[in-house]
Order: C-alpha cells, then structure tokens, then sequence
C-alpha cells in the first residue's frame, strides 16, 4: 500500500508561548514537536505497512524547521518525506489542504491518506476534510479504530455521550486519527539514526502554483488569553468550608 | 440585519439546552437579525416549544429528497449546503460538539468556504471570532472574509439569554442527489441518557488521587445533586480508573462548564488546555502549593475524600 501521512510541526504543548506583534509568537524561542495526534497517524500508517508491504509517504506543509517532525516521523518507521515549504507562520486551511494535495498527487497514487484529528497550534478541525473533497474522497475524522476489508476501510468514531458510530469508506479515502487509535512507538536510537537519511523531497508553496495571499481568513490579533489571578482560599475544617463555597457558588457567583 | 441559520442540534428528538447560546450568539446584541432555526432531525413542534424563549424567528426542518440523511454524513452537510444557499444565509452557526465539528467541516468543504470552529465568541456584523490558539494558552481574533460566515462555537461558551419570540414554522424540501462518500453502519448508543461532558453545565472531574474506578462514585453523587457530569485527568484514565470518554484536555475533551470542581488535580498545562474557558473553577487539593491554585477562582485546601462528600451533603440540604 502507498499511504501518505500529513504531519504538521507545532509548538510543544507544554511550551510557554511569548506573542509577538499583533498577530505572531516568537517561535524562536519555543520547542517545537509532532503534532501529537499527527503520530497517531503515522503509527497506524506505519502499522500497515509492517503487515501489508508498501510505503509510507510524510507529507508536511510548514517552515524549513518543519524537517525536524518529517524526521521524527521516519524515524517511527516512515519511508520517506515531502515538505512543501511556507515562510508565514500560519496558513489557512484552505491553502494548506491544496499544497497537501498537490505535494500528494505530485509525488503517487495514494491507497489511504492519514491526517491527525486536528492540529493543536491552531486548532482549525478542517483541513483533513477539505483534503478529501479537493481529491474527491471520502472522509472520516477522529478515529478510534480501523479494519481493512474487501477494499474498504472500515472505522469506529465516538459520537458524543459515550455513544459511538461505525462507518464505511472506499479507498482510497481520509482518516483522521485520535487518541485511543493506538500506543505510537517511541523510536529507539538507531531508527532516529538511520532516519537522518531518509529521502525527502523540498518544495515551496510558489512551486505548486500556490500563493498565502489567497487565504480568506485573517489573523487579526494573538493575545495570551486572561490567567485567572489565583485562587481564593476558602478556610476551615472540611465541612465548614464545604458550606461556605455552596454559599458562594449559589449566592455570589450563582452557577448552581 | 442579517439573515442568520442555526444548526440546532437533537439528541433523541429533542433540542440540546447547549444550542441556546448559540442562538444569543447569532443574536448578537442588537435585534435586527432575522434568525432561522434549520432542523435536520428531531420535531419542528418540540423544537418550536424549546426554541420560543430564545428568540429565533423560523423553525426550519429540512426534508432531503434523494439520501437518507441518517446513514451518511456527507447527504446532512448537502442538505445543510443547499438550505444556506435556498435561503440566502449571510452566516451559519451551530455547535462545536463532536458532530458539530464533523458537519461544519464538511459543509465548509463541500461549499469551499472558510469556517471557524471551536470558537468562544462570534460577531456576525464585523465577521470576526475568537477562538483559542495553542491549547487555549492564546486567543485569536480571526476576520472571515466570506459571503457566508461558518461558525461553530464552543459548547456554553456563550450563556443563552432569554428573548421571547414566537417562531413559525416553515418547513424547507431539499434535493441532495449525491448521498456522498461515506456510509454509516451501526451506531452503537452508550447506556442511560448521560449528560455529554462537552455540553454539561457543571463538571466535577477526579484526578489521580481518586485510585480506583469504585471511588469515583463519590464524584458522581456530588455531580447528581450538582446536575453535572463527571470527568477524570489522563493521569487518572492512564491508570484504568476511568474510560477515555471521561477525559476532559489536551488530548480528551474540550469543556467550558459554568462551574469545574478540580478535585485532586495537579493543574497541568494539558488539562487546562481543556477547561481554561469554564466560568467558574474551584479546586480541592491537599497541598496548598498545588499549581492549580494560581489558576483557579475558589479552593479548598483538604482531602478530597473528605471534602467531596460533605460538599454532596451541603448541596442537599437547603
Ligand atoms: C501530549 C500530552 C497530552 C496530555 N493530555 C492530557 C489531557 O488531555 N488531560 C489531562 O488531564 N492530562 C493530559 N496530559 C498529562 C498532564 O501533563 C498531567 O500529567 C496530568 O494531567 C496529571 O494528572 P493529575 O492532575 O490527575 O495528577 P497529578 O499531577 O499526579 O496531581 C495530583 C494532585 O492531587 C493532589 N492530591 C493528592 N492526594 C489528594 C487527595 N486525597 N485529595 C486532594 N488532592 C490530592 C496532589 O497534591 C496533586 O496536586 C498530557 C500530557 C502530554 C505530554
Ligand atoms: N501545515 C500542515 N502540514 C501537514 N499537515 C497538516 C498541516 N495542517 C494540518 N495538517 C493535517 O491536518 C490535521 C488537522 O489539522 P487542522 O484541521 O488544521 O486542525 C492535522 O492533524 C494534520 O494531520
């Protein structure tokens, strides 16, 4: 099987973001990872080319530091990758899912296309979906598990309320993967050696006939979002105070 | 004055409560906009008798000729995409559940427009959202420049407010000739009418500390006479204490309760990556240097195996 995985680079979940300008950080000051339910995907990925042969293909759309998460990803087992080069540091999804496409179609024919659920930089919860309408696919997002049958990927998604849906999509199509999906592996020495070498094609934007200036969705301002001042510290023995933040919560704040 | 669709979400036929804050969303302060209410499932009756205080004015329930809207997702989001353009919407919003998320991203798609999802404010006259960036460690105001906004909010994000208006129906038949690319083939209902935790009103979550799945019962006593819904840190889902579908961060859900009672929670980064919106925080934890302090409004400094259960009294006695 060929399948193509879409990796994007984000700033580590733990990391302190320092805005910048109106609508920027300062990413050079802050660690950047996979993004988290990106590796989800290439696990998956990876995972059914160790059973059923082929290759697996990361693609990523981001800044040249975008190779740093195209080589963890190989270095999990990926064959491979593609990084179609931007210099803003965000790109609407719209833009983003077309470069994916075009670096995709460029490159193979894809079996099955993995995405993550959604990118925890920007949390757009889109661009999985506008992949698979550009290339004509069917599309299914947040997945928890996956079996292959008679040329069909069949897939359980959580719906709400514990409730769960299972859906059946033709490949080749798009899979959005989430936590629960799998454990992905913690790539051992040697893997992160051996990925160092691993081929992967660069491009830009421009190169696909593709421009940023097109997105129609613009970030105005970045702020840190409010911190809350710390907590009032209710006093007394356990029941006392249990009282006196009923009392609040009904009487003060009224959210009961 | 804009004509503005709410996809108001059903569960079993009836109108989630978590829909009314998006209608005084699309409101949007003034009174100018007209405001229909698009109904793929459920009835126009119930939804006509649940929408009334909140002032929308037309309940319309969509009939799709050509797809069973109940086995594919991508014939809901056809039938959705030919209401927008039927009746000349300036803006779509609805609610950023699980579901929410799934059809606003294949409308948005399939329409080829921009969507904002997951965002906890909206301003239709301007077209501007905000929404979290980084794990709600930022805010972003995003401009859309679109003929129709798409916008899906966070769940309770906005309170609802009330605005009596009677509602009419008027009932909408759309042709969706391709049922689209996906198929559904069970769905699998979890038991006993839980409160979704992405939508309760009230959370009262248990980390680490809790040790056992039996001693969550202790949260889920409180929660019932909060009218809440229980939640667990990863920590506590990790250790098998809890199923996934109660874990509320980074990498589970993504709350915004009016009340979150934290018991015996670190304050990690990731968890309040998905709780940081919720109006009021309170956290119960033994140590007084518990980070989580310095992010919270109210906090008690005990066991929670103490203080939980006094708390569940205190509530009950009036
Ligand atoms: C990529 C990534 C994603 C993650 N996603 C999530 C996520 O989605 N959700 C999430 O929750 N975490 C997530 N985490 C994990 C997160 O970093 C923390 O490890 C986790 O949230 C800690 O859980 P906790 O607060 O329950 O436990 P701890 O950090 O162990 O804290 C327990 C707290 O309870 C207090 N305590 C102990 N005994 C009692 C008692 N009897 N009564 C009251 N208080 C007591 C202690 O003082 C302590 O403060 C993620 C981590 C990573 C790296
Ligand atoms: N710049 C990018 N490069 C590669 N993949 C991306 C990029 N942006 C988004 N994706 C993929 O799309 C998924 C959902 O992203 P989003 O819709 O932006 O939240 C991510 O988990 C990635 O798999």
């Amino acid at each position: 099987m060929k399948i193509y995985v879409c990796v994007k680079h984000v700033p580590d979940t733990a990391a302190n973001i320092k805005t910048a300008g109106a609508n920027g950080f300062d990413d050079a000051v802050c660690k950047f990872i996979a993004n988290p339910y990106d590796e989800y995907a290439v696990e998956q990925a990876v995972r059914l080319m160790e059973s059923q042969g082929g290759e697996v293909v990361v693609v990523s759309v981001g800044k040249e530091a975008a190779m740093a998460t195209l080589r963890s990803a190989m270095a999990m087992g990926a064959t491979r990758g593609i990084l179609v080069t931007v210099e803003s540091q965000f790109l609407d999804s719209e833009i983003t899912s077309q470069a994916l496409k075009a670096a995709i179609e460029k490159d193979g024919k894809p079996d099955l296309i993995f995405t993550g659920k959604v990118a925890v930089d920007t949390e757009g919860f889109q661009t999985a979906y506008r992949l698979a309408e550009a290339m004509s696919l069917p599309v299914v997002n947040e997945i928890l598990k996956m079996e292959l049958r008679d040329g069909k990927a069949v897939v359980e998604r959580e719906i709400g309320g514990g409730s769960r849906e299972v859906l059946e999509a033709g490949l080749p199509c798009v899979l959005g993967a989430t936590k629960g999906l799998n454990e992905p592996r913690y790539p051992k020495f040697p893997d992160i050696m051996k990925a160092k070498k691993k081929e992967v094609k660069q491009m830009t934007l421009a190169d696909l006939g593709l421009s940023a200036a097109a997105a129609r969705i613009e970030l105005v301002k970045l702020e840190k979002a409010p911190d809350r001042s710390g907590a009032k510290i209710i006093p007394g023995p356990s029941r006392e105070a249990a009282q006196a933040l009923v009392h609040i919560l009904r009487n003060v704040e009224k959210v009961i | 004055m804009a004509t503005i669709g709410i996809w108001i979400e059903t569960e079993g036929g009836k109108v989630k409560e978590a829909n009314f804050g998006v209608i005084t969303a699309a409101r949007g302060g003034g009174g100018e906009n007209t405001l229909l209410a698009l109904l793929l499932d459920g009835s126009a009756e119930a939804a006509q008798e649940a929408l009334a205080p909140y002032g929308v004015h037309k309940i319309v329930p969509l009939t799709a000729e050509g797809a069973d809207l109940d086995q594919s997702p991508d014939a809901r989001a056809r039938a959705l995409a030919a209401a927008v353009e039927k009746l000349s919407l300036n803006a779509l919003l609805g609610l950023a559940t699980t579901p929410g998320r799934d059809l606003f991203a294949r409308l948005a798609a399939y329409l080829k427009l921009p969507l904002a999802s997951d965002c906890i404010s909206v301003d239709v006259a301007r077209q501007t959202v905000c929404k979290s960036h980084f794990s709600g460690k930022t805010v972003a105001t995003i401009r859309m420049k679109a003929s129709v906004m798409l916008c899906a909010l966070r769940p309770n994000a906005v309170e609802a407010q009330p605005a009596a208006v009677r509602p009419e129906i008027v009932p909408l038949t759309v042709t969706v000739q391709d049922p689209g690319r996906v198929r559904v083939l069970e769905v699998r209902k979890a038991g006993g009418g839980k409160i979704d935790l992405a939508e309760a009103g009230i959370i009262i979550t248990g980390g680490r500390p809790i040790g056992s799945a039996e001693n969550y019962k202790i949260l889920e006593a409180c929660a019932q006479a909060l009218g809440g819904a229980v939640g667990a840190s990863r920590a506590a889902v990790d250790a098998g204490f809890a199923p996934h579908s109660m874990q509320v961060g980074q990498t589970g859900k993504t709350v915004s309760p009016r009340l979150y009672i934290a018991c015996g929670l670190s304050g990690s980064v990731q968890h309040f990556a998905g709780m940081k919106t919720s109006k009021v925080i309170v956290a119960i934890n033994t140590d007084k240097d518990a980070p989580i302090f310095e992010k919270c409004d109210y906090g008690i400094i005990g066991d929670l195996f103490e203080v939980v259960p006094m708390l569940t009294e205190a509530l009950t006695q009036k």
